[in-house]
C-alpha cells in the first residue's frame, strides 16, 4: 500500500477536500487561514509523491515543494497581518461580520 | 535479533503500517482543525497534522523536505498561527457558532471533491510509475543551486517582500492612532 502511488493521491485528495470544507464553512478567519494552509500541505504532498514514484521528476518535485513551502510561509505572513488589520477595525474575527460593503 | 520484514501475524510489511498510522493521524487531526470549537486546539491539531505530514515525506524518501516541513510549517507557520489568536480571540467574545450557515452544502461539495479526485486518481494510468525511489539530498541541492537558482531567488526576494508587507499592515495604526 505504501508502494502504490494511489494511496498518496488518495490521502491528499481527502485532505485537501477537509481543507476546502473548512475555508468554505469556519467563520474564524484565522480558521479559514489554517484551511488553507491544510489544502497546500495536500498539493505539496501531491507533488512529493509524484517526485518519489516517477523517475524523472525525483529531484525536481523536492525543489518544487520547498519552493511552495516558501510561498506558503509568505502567504501566511501577509494573511495574517491583514486580519490583524481588519481586527483592529472591526474587534471580531469572524467574516461574516465584515459586512460594510453590503450596507 | 532482526526485526522481520513483515508483522508477524498480519503480515503486512512495516512501511505499510507506518503509512496507516501516519495517514490516519494526519487525516484525523486535519478533520479536528475544521471541526473543533476551540481555536487554540484547532491550532495545536494542526501542528499534529503537519507533523505526521513530515513522517509521510520521510517514508516518501524526501528527508529534506520533511526537515524543511517541521521547520516552516511546524516552527514557523503554526507559531504565527497560534499567536494570531491569541492576539484576536478575547475570552468574552462570543463563541457561538463555528460554522456558517452554509456548512452544509459546504460538506457534501467536499465529499464529492474528495470522492471525484479519488476515483480519478485511481483510475487514471499515469505511466512511467516504478518503485518508490528515495530523493538524493546532494543532488537536490545541486538542481536547486543551479538549475532553480532563478526560481530561488525570486523566492527570497518574495520572502522580503512579505516580510516588508507584514510588518506595514500589522503596524499602520500605531502613526494614526
Amino acid at each position: 500500500m505504501s508502494q502504490s502511488l494511489d494511496a498518496y493521491l488518495v490521502i491528499s485528495g481527502i485532505l485537501f477536500s477537509i481543507g476546502t470544507f473548512g475555508f468554505l464553512a469556519r467563520r474564524n478567519a484565522i480558521s479559514m487561514l489554517m484551511s488553507i494552509e491544510l489544502m497546500l500541505n495536500a498539493v505539496n504532498l501531491t507533488i512529493v509523491a509524484f517526485g518519489a514514484f516517477i523517475p524523472s521528476l525525483n529531484g525536481t518535485a523536492s525543489v518544487i515543494a520547498l519552493l511552495v513551502m516558501a510561498v506558503a510561509a509568505a502567504e501566511a505572513t501577509v494573511g495574517l497581518a491583514i486580519v490583524m488589520a481588519i481586527y483592529r477595525n472591526r474587534r471580531t474575527p469572524l467574516v461574516d461580520e465584515y459586512d460594510s460593503m453590503r450596507q | 535479533m532482526a526485526i522481520p520484514d513483515t508483522i508477524p501475524v498480519l503480515g503486512i510489511s512495516w512501511s505499510d503500517v507506518l503509512f496507516l498510522v501516519l495517514a490516519a493521524v494526519m487525516l484525523g487531526s486535519a478533520f479536528l482543525v475544521v471541526t473543533l470549537r476551540d481555536i487554540i486546539r484547532c491550532g495545536l491539531a494542526m501542528i499534529v497534522a503537519f507533523g505526521a505530514l513530515a513522517g509521510i515525506y520521510v517514508l516518501l524518501g524526501a528527508p529534506l523536505v520533511a526537515a524543511a516541513q517541521v521547520l516552516v510549517y511546524i516552527g514557523a507557520i503554526a507559531v504565527l498561527i497560534l499567536f494570531a489568536v491569541m492576539l484576536t480571540q478575547s475570552k468574552n467574545a462570543p463563541v457561538r457558532l463555528v460554522f456558517q450557515a452554509q456548512a452544509l452544502p459546504a460538506a457534501v461539495a467536499a465529499i464529492v471533491l474528495a470522492i471525484l479526485i479519488g476515483v480519478t486518481a485511481s483510475a487514471t494510468d499515469w505511466g512511467a510509475v516504478t518503485k518508490r525511489i528515495a530523493t538524493a539530498t546532494d543532488a537536490l541541492a545541486r538542481l536547486l543551486f543551479t538549475s532553480y537558482v532563478l526560481p530561488f531567488e525570486v523566492v527570497s526576494v518574495l520572502l522580503l517582500m512579505a516580510v516588508i508587507g507584514g510588518i506595514f499592515l500589522a503596524k499602520r495604526e500605531g502613526r494614526d492612532a
